[in-house]
């Protein structure tokens, strides 16, 4: 083992340690940033089975390779303007942990950008904004390469800030 | 030795051993005749109970193990005939197993004991154990071929012939390979032995393999072991009894310098003193052997078919307590995942049938044959992966003995109680589901059906009344039956109770059928006098709902004076149905085939717009609620509004257009709740099983729907549920009076 070679393997033993690899895509023009270690895969758009009387950014279910999973459109979830679904429409399959329960849940994003590695104590807290989605979703924000990206908290934003807000439109 | 989690897999296999263990007690103390007891049933118990108490041993409960051995000590007395069974002690005895499952519980969920139930229990058990003669007691304990209390001050109470004088004990002791991988731990078991006396081991360690070909899992090392003590040999193998099935174990006494085998007449791998028979020798059969008894976390008891089915029972009536044989503990997640992939093979089958529909014919008549075949394939092995989950009612059906007997003295009543077919197979799911309501139609032919002795002796009846519990299949569903030779339901009351609820209308004619099925609905009891044991009539609409969660439907017939029979009809799984597949819009549903009545074009004429939201269909001579999805389920109505932005219509025109809108649609009749309904849909397709994937699985229930599945197309259709959506839609009692059948 050359030097180089050495050093490049300590550095990336210290990159696991501190930093965490996140998977963007993009919304509207912004970058949102999920732990890859969420995400289960990367599907291209299907025809959606909607359920009936849910909240319109629940767009329903798809079959994804034998199981029935709900496709939640971010786009709408956070109140930016429509946009046609078409073939270049992707899915983020990601795994949400809920009272050790596990769900997969398809996020409908415009496009998937890229993988970047995000060293936490880069992370800055989300300023209260008071806006459609509570910081409690937010993660944090950071810059990489001069851009900024918005991480998110998935478990929190599927499990309470999409399914708990299905419960409450079930009761009627 | 154990981590957590370790700990957390073991303590699972102790609680779900002694669950069995207390189930065998306690139907074995309920099949006891007073008096001369019969010798089987009792080693029955007193093997149970030992093995309770072994285990909380070994497994560090110390509180169970101590309360079972005054159980323990009852029951020998009474398995060696030196105490009477009499109802007195087989009640303190059915009392204690309730005391120890709830300490079982306790153990589930780290709670503390309820320490005053189980003192008041063991002074009980001291009062009993003490009351009849002193010797039986001392004697009982001494004969009782391993002293019951493993702690030196029981047994200097009761000096046995051995243990007057020190005496030197050569043991040989060689694991299986296997032994490890089951928990045992040699070191534990010679430390117990070095506190018996002065202890020396020397290992073997000529059956260790080389390196490359050592698992690590895996126990190759024999032990010579020399022990010198006072204790008696039953008490040397007490030790080794939660090993005994996994290791050659040779115990002699050394008399000065020659060895004297003391179980010349014995075989050399001797099962020790009772508890042999507690666990299968080395079984004969390989079943057994794939029973990985403590290695798996959640385990299901799963019957497995026997090959030779008679001269089975007999060996397993021969040698006892060897039920383990006949059944294999299979990992419920792997059941689980066979499921899935045969649904998978379903849906892959049906998707190449939807091809051979659209390709040339060339290959046709090929394809064809080999789909058939594939079909065939499929569905046998769906049905055998099915079988896996199926268990006999048997489980369910056991509890009621004791219920039943229970309820009978506190309400001084005399009943028998009469199973049958308890062999009768039912998927895992709904046995567990099912336990609740048929706890609740028995409690309540006790309660209400079955008349005092007095009422039955007026009524020119036997003192003692009859309960049938029965289970059978009928037509692809299982038929479960609570039947009773009781007074029959009160129609005049029930009637008066309706009315008075505003259930039924003052005139109404109803069959009477249609009166004592009236039991089911909501707030609905007719008891003079709630008692505390069938509850406040809340009881039967939750009866009728658990079971139509189940898929099930249930119904009362009944005839005064001479008695009542409910039956409950359930789906024979939960994982498939029969469904029809209906379009609206774009979109394919699966309907219930059970839920379907009849199918109609719907003729405008015969439609009828009440107020401005209700639509009722002349249905021969019969007015029947509509629901149409397309006006009620805003995914549908976003799209109709689109299309009809710039269309201004007035009131009139918009009634006769409705009707226009509905014309040439297709009318599915279905019933719910004994009620008939319309659904509108575009279009009729196919009627093909569907494999039920819940939608919870990765989202939520929705109301409505029973779940989803996956078509041939791959696309996700899904599945109505008709008395849920029914109840959703159809609240307003006006609309729910006129669709009660009058049948």
């Amino acid at each position: 083992m050359t030097v180089a070679q050495r050093e490049n393997l300590d550095a990336e033993i210290n990159l696991s340690a501190d930093c965490e690899q996140y998977l963007t895509f993009l919304l509207n023009g912004e970058e949102y940033g999920v732990e890859i270690l969420k995400v289960q895969g990367i599907q291209g758009w299907t025809r959606v089975t909607p359920i009936p009387n849910t909240p319109d950014f629940v767009l329903g279910v798809i079959n994804l390779r034998g199981a029935v999973m709900p496709i939640i459109d971010l786009r709408k979830r956070f109140a930016l303007s429509d946009v046609s679904y078409g073939p270049a429409t992707v899915i983020v399959v990601v795994k949400v942990v809920e009272h050790d329960k596990e769900r997969a849940v398809g996020l409908v994003v415009d496009a998937v950008s890229e993988v970047y590695n995000v060293d936490h104590h880069e992370l800055k807290p989300a300023p209260n904004f008071g806006g459609t989605i509570s910081t409690d979703y937010i993660k944090g924000l950071v810059t990489v390469q001069d851009k900024m990206l918005i991480l998110l908290e998935v478990d929190g934003l599927v499990n309470e800030g999409v399914l708990g807000l299905v419960s409450d439109q079930l009761i009627q | 030795m154990f981590d957590d989690e370790g700990m957390e897999e073991i303590k699972q296999i102790f609680l779900e051993e002694s669950g069995e263990g207390l189930d065998i007690m306690e139907a074995g103390l309920l099949n006891l005749n007073l008096g001369e007891a019969d010798l089987e049933v009792v080693n029955d118990i007193f093997r149970a109970a030992h093995s309770i108490k072994g285990g909380g041993g070994t497994f560090g409960f110390m509180e169970v193990s101590d309360f079972t051995h005054g159980v323990e000590t009852i029951l020998d007395q009474m398995r060696e005939g030196k105490r009477s069974v009499t109802q007195e002690a087989v009640q303190l005895l059915l009392e204690t197993v309730d005391c120890l499952r709830a300490m079982m519980d306790s153990i589930r969920d780290s709670s503390p004991y309820d320490e005053p139930r189980i003192n008041a229990l063991k002074e009980r058990i001291e009062i009993l154990l003490s009351s009849d003669n002193e010797a039986a007691v001392a004697e009982g304990a001494e004969t009782s071929e391993e002293p019951a209390l493993p702690t030196k001050q029981l047994d200097s109470d009761t000096p046995t012939e051995n243990g007057q004088a020190d005496s030197e004990w050569e043991i040989q002791f060689q694991p299986h390979p296997g032994m490890l991988q089951n928990g045992n731990e040699p070191s534990r078991i010679f430390r117990a032995l070095a506190g018996l006396g002065e202890l020396k081991v020397t290992a073997d360690t000529s059956k260790i393999p080389v390196f490359e070909e050592l698992d690590p899992d895996c126990c190759y090392i024999g032990w010579t072991l020399r022990l010198i003590t006072q204790e008696p040999e039953s008490n040397i193998r007490e030790i080794f009894e939660w090993v005994v099935d996994e290791c050659e174990l040779i115990i002699n006494k050394v008399v000065g310098a020659q060895l004297e085998n003391v179980e010349l007449a014995e075989p050399k791998v001797v099962p020790i003193g009772n508890s042999g028979d507690l666990q299968p020798k080395q079984s004969e059969k390989p079943v057994a052997e794939l029973a990985p008894d403590s290695e798996v976390p959640k385990v299901a008891k799963v019957a497995v078919p026997k090959q030779p089915v008679k001269p089975d029972v007999d060996s397993s009536k021969k040698t006892g307590g060897n039920k383990e044989s006949s059944s294999i503990r299979v990992d419920i997640e792997k059941i689980d995942s066979l499921l899935n992939l045969v649904g998978e093979l379903v849906i892959t089958q049906s998707m190449l049938v939807r091809y051979s529909k659209d390709c040339g014919d060339s290959i046709l008549g090929e394809l064809r044959d080999g789909l058939e075949q594939l079909e065939r394939n499929a569905r046998e092995l769906q049905e055998s992966a099915m079988q896996i989950r199926m268990l006999p009612i048997k489980v369910t059906f056991s509890r009621f003995p004791r219920l039943v007997r229970d309820l009978g003295l506190k309400m001084n009543k005399k009943i028998e109680l009469k199973i049958s077919g308890e062999q009768t197979e039912l998927d895992k799911t709904v046995l567990e589901k099912i336990g609740d309501p048929l706890v609740h139609l028995v409690r309540n032919s006790l309660d209400h059906g079955i008349e005092t002795v007095e009422k039955r002796r007026a009524a020119g009846k036997p003192d003692t009344g009859v309960l049938h519990l029965s289970a059978s299949h009928e037509a692809g569903n299982i038929v479960i039956q609570v039947e009773d030779d009781g007074a029959g339901l009160n129609r005049e009351r029930i009637l008066e109770k309706a009315i008075e609820r505003g259930i039924v209308g003052e005139d109404e004619q109803l069959s009477n059928d249609a009166i004592d099925n009236l039991i089911f609905q909501a707030g609905f009891s007719t008891a003079e006098q709630v008692s505390d044991v069938s509850g406040r009539g809340v009881g039967m609409d939750v009866v009728r709902r658990n079971i139509q969660d189940l898929g099930g439907c249930v119904d009362v017939h009944s005839n005064p004076g001479v008695g009542s029979i409910f039956t409950i009809r359930l789906p024979l799984t939960l994982a498939i149905l029969d469904g029809q597949l209906v379009k609206v819009g774009d979109d394919t549903y699966v309907i219930p085939l059970l839920s379907i009545v009849e199918s109609v074009l719907i003729n405008p004429e015969r439609l009828s717009f009440i107020a401005n939201d209700s639509t009722v269909y002349r249905l021969r001579e019969e007015f029947i609620p509509v629901l149409d999805l397309k006006q009620t389920w805003q995914q549908y109505v976003e799209v109709d509004n689109q299309e009809e932005k710039d269309e201004e219509k007035d009131e009139e025109k918009e009634e006769v257009s409705e009707s226009n809108r509905l014309a040439n649609k297709l009318l599915v009749v279905v019933e719910a709740d004994r009620k008939r309904y319309g659904l509108v849909v575009d279009d009729l397709c196919d009627q093909q099983q569907v494999v039920i994937k819940a939608l919870e699985t990765n989202y939520k229930n929705v109301n409505g729907l029973s779940g989803s599945t996956i078509l041939g197309d791959g696309a996700v259709a899904l599945i109505l549920d008709i008395p849920s959506l029914m109840r959703l839609y159809f609240k307003n009692e006006a609309i729910d009076r006129m669709a009660t059948i009058a049948s």
